[in-house]
Formats: C-alpha cells, sequence, structure tokens
C-alpha cells in the first residue's frame, strides 16, 4: 500500500472514485508513514489521527478548531483556537482531513525554518540542509509523501521558496484573493495563504477551494475563479526575463538549470523577451521595513491576557522584528524608514505592472525567474547574520510587495538538491501561471523524482 | 558605527513592551544597527512625488451587514486565559505599572 502515498491529490481523488482504495485506507496509509518520518524530518508540531478524507498537512499559523495552533512559538505553546480559519472550513466540505499542524519558522518569521521554537525541520533530499521557510513542515511533508498536499503561507516567499527548495509545487495567490481570517498574522498588507502540492494541476484544484469572499477579510473580493482545466497551448504567451534576476549573487549551476527551463518554455511554443524591473534591487530594504512595522503592530496583540504566555517567550527573530518595526514607526524616523520604504513599493508595483503592460512595457504574460539564488544552505550557515538571510529572498520579495501571484514548479537538481523556477503574472492572473507552469511540468520529470527517503519503506 | 546604541535598543524595547536581557540588548545592537544600515541604501532611490502604497491591490471598501451572528460562549471565549476570574479576563493594573516605570 505504500504507493497510495505517491500520489497526486487529482488521483487520490481518481482512485477514491473508482473504490481503488478507501478512505481508511488512504488515512492509515498516510498516518503511518508521517508517524515513521516525523522523527527525522520534524515536520509535524501535532499530528492527529484522521480515519476518514484526503488528509493534508496545515501550517501552524492556521486555527484549527480545538486542535492546538502554535504559529511555532512557545507564546502559543498551549494555545487551542476557538475556531476554524476560513481556508479550512472551506476544504471540510471537499473531505479533506487535518492529519497535522506542520512545522514553521516563529510566526511565519523565517527563510530557512530554523526560526521555529520546536526544532528546525529537516530537508527530505538531504537531513543536514534547510528545508526553505517559513512553511518549511509543510513543503518537507509534501516532499517526503508525508501528506497529499499541504496549506502554507506566503508574504515573501513563504510557500515559494520552502517549495523550491524541496522539489515541489507552491502557489502564491494574489493578495486578496483567499481569506485570511483566522491565519495568524504577519504582515497583514502582504500574508497570502496558499497550496503546497506534488503538481500544479493540484495547486489549482486547491486553489479553487480556498479561494473566495468570506465577509470576514475586508480585503478579500469575490473574483473570478480560476479554470478547473489547463490550456496546453502556450504557443501565443509572452515571457519576459528580468535581467535583475540573473546577476551578481545568482548561483552559477542555478542559473545554468533555471535558462535551461526557459529554453525548455521557448520549445513549448512561448515568445521570450527580456524585461528590466529596475527597482529589484531595494526590494528587500524596502520590504523588511514594512514587514517589521506591521509585525511590530501586530504583536502588540500578544499580551498575554486573553491567550498565550508573555512576551520574553518571543524567539529571537520575533524580537528583532518587532524592535525593526517600532524603530521604523517612531517619530523622527516615520518619513525616513516606514514612509520612504512604502513609496519605494509603489515604484517596485510599477515595474511589474510596466512589464506586463503592452502600451507603455514589454506585454509579458508571464515573467519567469529563479526562485531563490542557491540551492537548500546547510543548516545553521545564516543563523547568526539575520541580514544575509534577509538577502535570501531578493527574488520572492519583490512579486510580493506588488501583491501579484507566484508560482514555483521544480526545474532541476544542482548537487541532488532541487532548484525552483519562478513564475509570476497580473493581479488575479493565477490561470495564466498555472497553465504555462503545467504545460512545462508535464514536459519533464522533474516532479516525478522523489528524495530517498520517500522511497524507503 | 553603531547606529542603534544599547540605550536607544532598552528604548525601542520599553515601547514596543518587550523584556530583554543584558545580552539580547547587546546582541542587538549590532545586528540591527547592520539591518538598518542596509536600510538606507533607499536613501539612493527618487521617491519625490510618489505616493506610497499601503495595499498592493485595488480594493473598494468591502462591508457586509451590521448584523449580529452566533458568537462564542463566554466559557469558549474565556478558555485560552491563563487567569481568568469570575467569568472576566485578568488584567494587570495599567495605570499602576505606568507609574512604576517612570519612577
Amino acid at each position: 500500500m505504500s504507493e497510495i502515498t505517491k500520489l497526486t491529490l487529482k488521483d487520490t481523488i481518481k482512485d477514491l472514485e473508482e473504490k481503488k482504495f478507501s478512505g481508511e485506507e488512504l488515512c492509515s496509509a498516510y498516518v503511518d508513514r508521517a508517524n515513521k518520518l516525523n522523527p527525522e524530518l520534524n515536520a509535524y508540531l501535532t499530528l492527529c489521527k484522521p480515519q476518514k478524507g484526503i488528509p493534508a498537512a496545515v501550517k501552524d499559523v492556521f486555527s484549527t478548531k480545538d486542535i492546538r495552533t502554535t504559529a511555532g512559538s512557545k507564546i502559543l505553546e498551549n494555545y487551542s483556537p476557538q475556531y476554524d480559519a476560513t481556508v479550512i472550513s472551506r476544504l471540510k466540505p471537499v473531505d479533506i482531513s487535518i492529519l497535522g499542524k506542520a512545522n514553521c519558522d516563529e510566526f511565519a518569521m523565517g527563510s530557512s525554518g530554523e526560526n521555529s521554537a520546536y526544532g528546525v525541520t529537516r530537508n527530505p533530499w538531504n537531513l543536514e540542509k534547510i528545508p526553505g521557510g517559513s512553511s518549511s513542515g509543510s513543503a518537507a511533508a509534501v516532499s517526503a509523501d508525508m501528506c497529499v498536499f499541504a496549506l502554507g503561507t506566503d508574504t515573501g516567499g513563504s510557500i515559494r521558496q520552502p517549495a523550491a527548495m524541496c522539489g515541489v509545487v507552491g502557489l502564491k495567490p494574489t493578495y486578496g484573493r483567499v481569506s485570511r481570517y483566522g491565519v495568524i498574522a504577519m504582515a497583514s498588507s502582504l500574508d497570502c495563504p496558499g497550496p503546497i502540492t506534488k503538481s500544479v494541476g493540484d495547486a489549482r484544484t486547491v486553489l479553487e477551494w480556498i479561494t473566495g469572499a468570506d465577509g470576514k477579510d475586508s480585503n478579500v473580493a469575490e473574483t473570478k475563479k480560476v479554470k478547473g482545466k489547463m490550456k496546453n497551448d502556450i504557443s501565443k504567451i509572452k515571457i519576459g526575463i528580468p535581467t535583475e534576476y540573473f546577476t551578481e549573487g545568482l548561483d552559477h549551476d542555478v542559473k545554468i538549470t533555471v535558462e535551461n527551463a526557459i529554453k525548455q518554455l521557448e520549445e513549448l511554443g512561448a515568445s521570450i523577451v527580456e524585461i528590466t524591473l529596475p527597482h529589484t534591487e531595494y526590494a528587500i530594504a524596502a520590504y523588511y521595513i514594512l514587514i517589521a512595522s506591521e509585525v511590530s503592530s501586530n504583536m502588540a496583540r500578544y499580551d498575554g491576557i486573553r491567550f498565550g504566555g508573555s512576551r520574553d517567550l518571543f524567539g529571537d527573530e520575533v524580537k528583532r522584528r518587532i524592535m525593526l518595526g517600532t524603530f521604523s514607526l517612531s517619530v523622527g524616523y516615520w518619513d525616513d524608514y516606514f514612509a520612504k520604504a512604502a513609496k519605494v513599493r509603489t515604484l517596485i508595483k510599477r515595474d511589474f505592472e510596466k512589464a506586463f503592460d503592452p502600451s507603455t512595457g514589454s506585454g509579458c504574460d508571464v515573467i519567469v525567474g529563479p526562485v531563490s539564488p542557491t540551492v537548500a544552505w546547510s543548516l545553521g550557515e545564516k543563523i547568526d547574520d539575520p541580514l544575509k538571510m534577509y538577502l535570501s529572498d531578493v527574488y520572492t520579495v519583490p512579486p510580493s510587495l506588488a501583491g501579484i501571484p507566484g508560482l514555483s514548479v521544480p526545474c532541476g537538481f544542482v548537487q541532488g538538491l532541487p532548484v525552483g523556477l519562478q513564475l509570476l503574472s497580473k493581479h488575479f492572473d493565477e490561470e495564466t501561471i498555472l497553465n504555462v507552469g503545467e504545460a512545462y511540468e508535464v514536459s519533464t520529470n522533474w516532479h516525478l523524482s522523489k528524495p530517498q527517503i520517500a522511497n524507503s519503506e | 558605527m553603531a547606529k542603534l546604541t544599547t540605550n536607544e535598543v532598552k528604548t525601542i524595547a520599553r515601547l514596543a513592551n518587550l523584556p530583554l536581557t543584558k545580552k539580547e540588548e547587546t546582541g542587538f545592537s549590532s545586528q540591527l544597527s547592520k539591518i538598518v544600515d542596509y536600510f538606507d541604501e533607499l536613501r539612493a532611490v527618487n521617491t519625490k512625488g510618489v505616493d506610497p502604497t499601503f495595499v498592493p491591490v485595488d480594493l473598494e471598501n468591502i462591508t457586509r451587514k451590521d448584523a449580529t451572528k452566533p458568537c462564542l460562549t463566554q466559557e469558549e471565549a474565556l478558555k485560552n486565559s491563563p487567569a481568568v476570574d469570575n467569568g472576566m479576563f485578568v488584567v494587570s493594573k495599567i495605570t499602576s505599572n505606568h507609574l512604576n516605570n517612570e519612577q
């Protein structure tokens, strides 16, 4: 029965319908596997024992009624939410069950998974490497077949980057497509819940389930649904390659891997144009000012009165961001830091608008580049140098500031570690990146590669 | 050159209601200074006449009817609180704390 856990969500649904196995068999296969591999990978903080439904991993920042929700923090060690996040309640009617709460960087703050108060998650491809973050456990669990799919959140790359580093698919939807109700907040003007899956088609399916207004998140509009079926033909697609994403800092082998993927897209019929996103180099500074400011405000709620422990229980990175945000928002610094960063955000957003606009810019349908400048680095490598850690988000942060959707698709390996291809499109145009991503995926075999640990019995 | 001295770190920590150890104060002073120095690279960007962006997508206000709906019971609402008295949250005395801080 070990083959069950290798199936994509779509194949799992099909096989359940065809009664090749029962929901009980499916759950028990995943529960066994998750329990067996978790001591090594630490992908789950809480494991449940679902007996029916399709088992999914849920990042521990999603409120789950009566299931402990820690956000990877000691301050919420004993917190048991009174209600489900909208995304969770949307999954129940389509027969999804919660297999467990996935490990993550504390309050989703981190790029390596190492900021969890409950120990680091290990990369299934190499246990000495980071899995990426902040949705570290979610990506590792999908990669090691410890769930059918997972939910993560992406503020500046937290779905796309761990998905890339663990060799699975990650989709950050447009800001305002998926409700944040019940999602423990990091930076409210950027947080996006989304899926981490074994295939692009699965990401499309999960996005359809979780999309749409709920009357509880005032930034979520009722939008056009994503079509359930892919469009194979990408011959009319114009793909922009941003010069700034291929400069110094990008690992040579990662560069070659991504360039090969672009060639593949060209062979599939897409036209390729070079574009420029000139404010890319300022994105990290602007991003960390803005999110630290929003963090310092969001974290003020942890007063240990209604729920949670005392504020000395915050970990180092959370404290650093609260401090940086309080600094950026304080009298005398507001104009120089917070207001300046918000203006730079406008310029970054305009860079993308121009690239997508046929009348003033290149008129691209999709922008393609690397997800991360390197493959997964060694555990501990950047933990004492927060600035170095921040700079690793250089390709995922600009699209987050612009609020546009981004997809990470496996596109090869460097030194046995997965590389992710990032596809970006206009606001609310997930359809196009899913089409292009899926056309790429079916023309390659990268998504079929499994880490050795996933092949173990 | 440390942009944020240990004293400034202490002041910010007090504003943020964040208890820091001596070791953290020193460590954060150098780490945060390095990060703030990096933030200063934004000075090179010409933002004259540029409006700030606070939300990345164009949204109208999305509202719902102002009507009551079922909500948590008192018991449920209190269940995660570390200190409850007589069906209410126990809070610290804000005014007396404030006075203590000023001393």
